[in-house]
């Protein structure tokens, strides 16, 4: 059994906090992270080789520096890592980056299981994932919050929807995104470690990919970014101390009224 | 000719709220680009009457494809229906709600028909001079917006965060046009089925699509006072939120869970007991039309962030809510 894990480098946001005034990020370093979600890839990858024996490769797109959020994955037990990095592939949007991992998840095969994170933190879309399995023709698991069996080819386990819980059966080679549910990561080890540092990853660019060119970077990608903007999150706070008991009462009460105000106390919810 | 597109989404009780509020947004860009705007509704059996609500709030056509074999969503086949459709009658614009649903097919069909796809827009518009789509979304936790066009590709295609804007309301003398399409056998694909639901016991939430929703932290300090919570939800007719603090402690299960590792909603009300707005958690609420806080800091960060805040005991001011909300009924 092979697994491939692809994961992304995003910016660490617990050295960020917020400004009050305008709401913004400050960020005071610019240090990398695995993105946060991907963690439970690995570890649902990791528990499988524990179960029922596999191989995981990390895979990521990204500039020189991702190569540490590889290494991390290895020192957690991942057993093999690449590296996809070219200029070319600058400024790719999720469908542009989803060909080039799809081209990667080809010169790794045989492969009987990509497992990715539900999203990125930072772009936030969580599309690469069906991309990938768009561009490999393969089934997809979305949501996936737990695996009963993989067995004989088939890989059986819960999907988390709106509606709870959706029981679902797909046949592998699959491509799933898995959610937090799945389990608690587990932490590098020593082993691990040591393995990763004598790891020489190998880095692949478009030319070894073959990839065709008009799909790469920001000239292969059809979105285009037009404008970033600050939100105005600025909100007038109404600040009422509600301590002792008359300003409990009053401080209730102008809560009640303000949200009255707004419609929002109707019984039987706003639907009406 | 190149019309507008949304995807309908059905559940158990027929169409979802998501569709008619696709319908809003897709009526709006019709117009302003003087084309038609159609509903395309996949699914096992759809009564009739469903195809004409569509119409009523919006949709001048609407695309019907049934088919046993469609009445789970299913990536592939929904997918290969989708494109299909798409090179059949080349609309240039398609919207599907940001629920799972969305999520997962339009991707797959993006690939397909090689277009762009913005995800969770919370707002959408027609730029004047090109009439391309300008889509516009929260990144990096909500921390900054950013429009996004697809300049050269068709349709332009884009998921809209669910409650983000309110459905039309319904015009029953509305007209329109209901076309059925086939399902082709080879568009069914067996790799992937759906065997059952589960649905927790007492806990089927859906913080998503709610109006209302009453989170709790930390500050809740046990499990046993998650009930006060509840309560206040309840009376309210919203959902229960939490914070990763109460979710990791167990006192509420993950689907719960608001945030950047959880989920991003976009309520009427929000109102976060006991929970201190770390980036993490605001990232999942920045669009909540309003925001409450209940917090004994009033340094807190989410008390910064709100319209209205107590500062105050929690276990005081819980019951005291529902104490004078219960009063306040009895008397209107
Ligand atoms: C990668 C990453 C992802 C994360 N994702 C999420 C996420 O999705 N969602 C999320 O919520 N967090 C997330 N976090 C965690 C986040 O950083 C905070 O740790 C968490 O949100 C804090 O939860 P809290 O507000 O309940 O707890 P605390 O920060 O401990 O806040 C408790 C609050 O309760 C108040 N309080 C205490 N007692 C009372 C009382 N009696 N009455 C009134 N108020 C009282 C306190 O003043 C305090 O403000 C993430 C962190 C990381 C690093
Ligand atoms: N540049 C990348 N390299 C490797 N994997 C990625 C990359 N971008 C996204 N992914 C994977 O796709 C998932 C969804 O990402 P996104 O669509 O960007 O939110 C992530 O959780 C990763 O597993």
């Amino acid at each position: 059994m092979h697994i491939v894990v692809p994961i992304k480098q995003v910016p660490e946001t617990s050295d960020v906090h917020m400004d009050a005034l305008t709401g913004t990020m400050i960020r005071s370093g610019n240090t990398a992270i695995i993105n946060p979600l991907d963690l439970y890839a690995i570890e649902s990858a990791l528990k499988l080789k524990d179960r029922i024996g596999a191989t995981v490769s990390v895979l990521t797109m990204g500039p020189t520096s991702a190569v540490k959020v590889l290494k991390e994955a290895m020192a957690m037990g991942c057993d093999a890592a690449v590296h996809l990095s070219d200029r070319k592939f600058a400024g790719a949007d999720t469908w542009s980056t989803s060909y080039v991992l799809s081209l990667a998840i080809r010169n790794l095969s045989p492969v009987d299981l990509i497992m990715t994170g539900e999203r990125a933190t930072d772009g936030d879309t969580g599309q690469v994932t069906p991309e990938v399995a768009s561009w490999l023709d393969l089934p997809l698991v979305s949501f996936l919050s737990s695996i009963s069996t993989v067995q004989d080819g088939i890989l059986e386990g819960e999907r988390l929807i709106e509606e709870g819980y959706q029981k679902i059966r797909c046949l592998l080679p699959a491509v799933v995104s898995v959610v937090k549910e799945v389990g608690e990561p587990r932490l590098p080890t020593l082993r691990g470690k040591k393995r990763a540092m004598t790891y020489d990853i190998p880095v692949w660019t478009a030319d070894e990919l073959k990839a065709e060119e008009s799909f790469l970077g920001l000239k292969g990608s059809p979105t285009r970014v037009v404008r970033i903007g600050t939100p105005s999150v600025i909100r007038d706070a109404t600040v009422v101390q509600a301590s002792g008991e008359y300003s409990l009462k009053s401080a209730v009460s102008q809560l009640l009224d303000f949200l009255d105000e707004k419609g929002l106390l109707t019984e039987g919810g706003t639907h009406a | 000719m190149h019309d507008v597109w949304i995807l309908a989404e059905t559940g158990h009780n027929g169409l979802k709220d998501i569709s008619f509020e696709l319908l809003a947004r897709g009526r709006a860009l019709a117009d302003t680009l003087g084309v038609k705007l159609a509903a395309v509704v996949i699914g096992g059996g759809l009564e009739s009457s469903e195809a004409w609500r569509l119409i009523a709030h919006g949709s001048d056509i609407v695309y019907v494809v049934q088919d046993s074999r469609l009445e789970h969503v299913t990536c592939i086949p929904y997918s290969r229906v989708i494109e299909h459709l798409i090179r059949k009658h080349s609309p240039q614009i398609l919207l599907a709600g940001a629920t799972t649903t969305g999520r997962t097919i339009l991707p797959y069909v993006a690939v397909k028909v090689h277009s762009g796809l913005t995800a969770d827009c919370t707002d959408l518009a027609i730029e004047a001079d090109t009439g391309n789509l300008l889509q516009t979304r929260p990144a990096i936790g909500g921390n900054i917006m950013a429009t996004i066009k697809t300049p050269d590709h068709r349709p332009q295609m884009a998921t809209v965060r669910p409650r983000s804007c309110r459905p039309l309301k319904a015009d029953p003398s509305r007209s329109g046009q209901v076309v059925s399409e086939l399902f082709e056998t080879a568009w069914d694909d067996d790799r992937f089925s759906v065997e059952d639901i589960r649905v927790p016991e007492g806990d089927r939430v859906s913080i998503e699509e709610a109006d209302i929703v009453v989170s709790g932290g930390r500050g809740l300090k046990k499990k046993e006072n998650v009930v006060l919570l509840d309560r206040l939800a309840h009376l309210l007719s919203g959902e229960t939120g939490a914070s990763r603090e109460a979710v990791d402690r167990g006192w509420k299960s993950y689907p719960h869970q608001v945030g950047l590792s959880g989920k991003t909603i976009s309520p009427k009300l929000y109102i976060g007991v006991g929970i201190s707005g770390a980036v993490q958690h605001l990232a999942g609420i920045k669009t909540a039309e309003c925001i409450v806080a209940i917090n004994s800091d009033e340094e807190a960060n989410l008390v910064a962030m709100a319209d209205f805040a107590l500062i105050g005991d929690l276990f005081e001011i819980l019951p005291e809510i529902q104490r004078q909300i219960e009063e306040r009924r009895r008397s209107s």
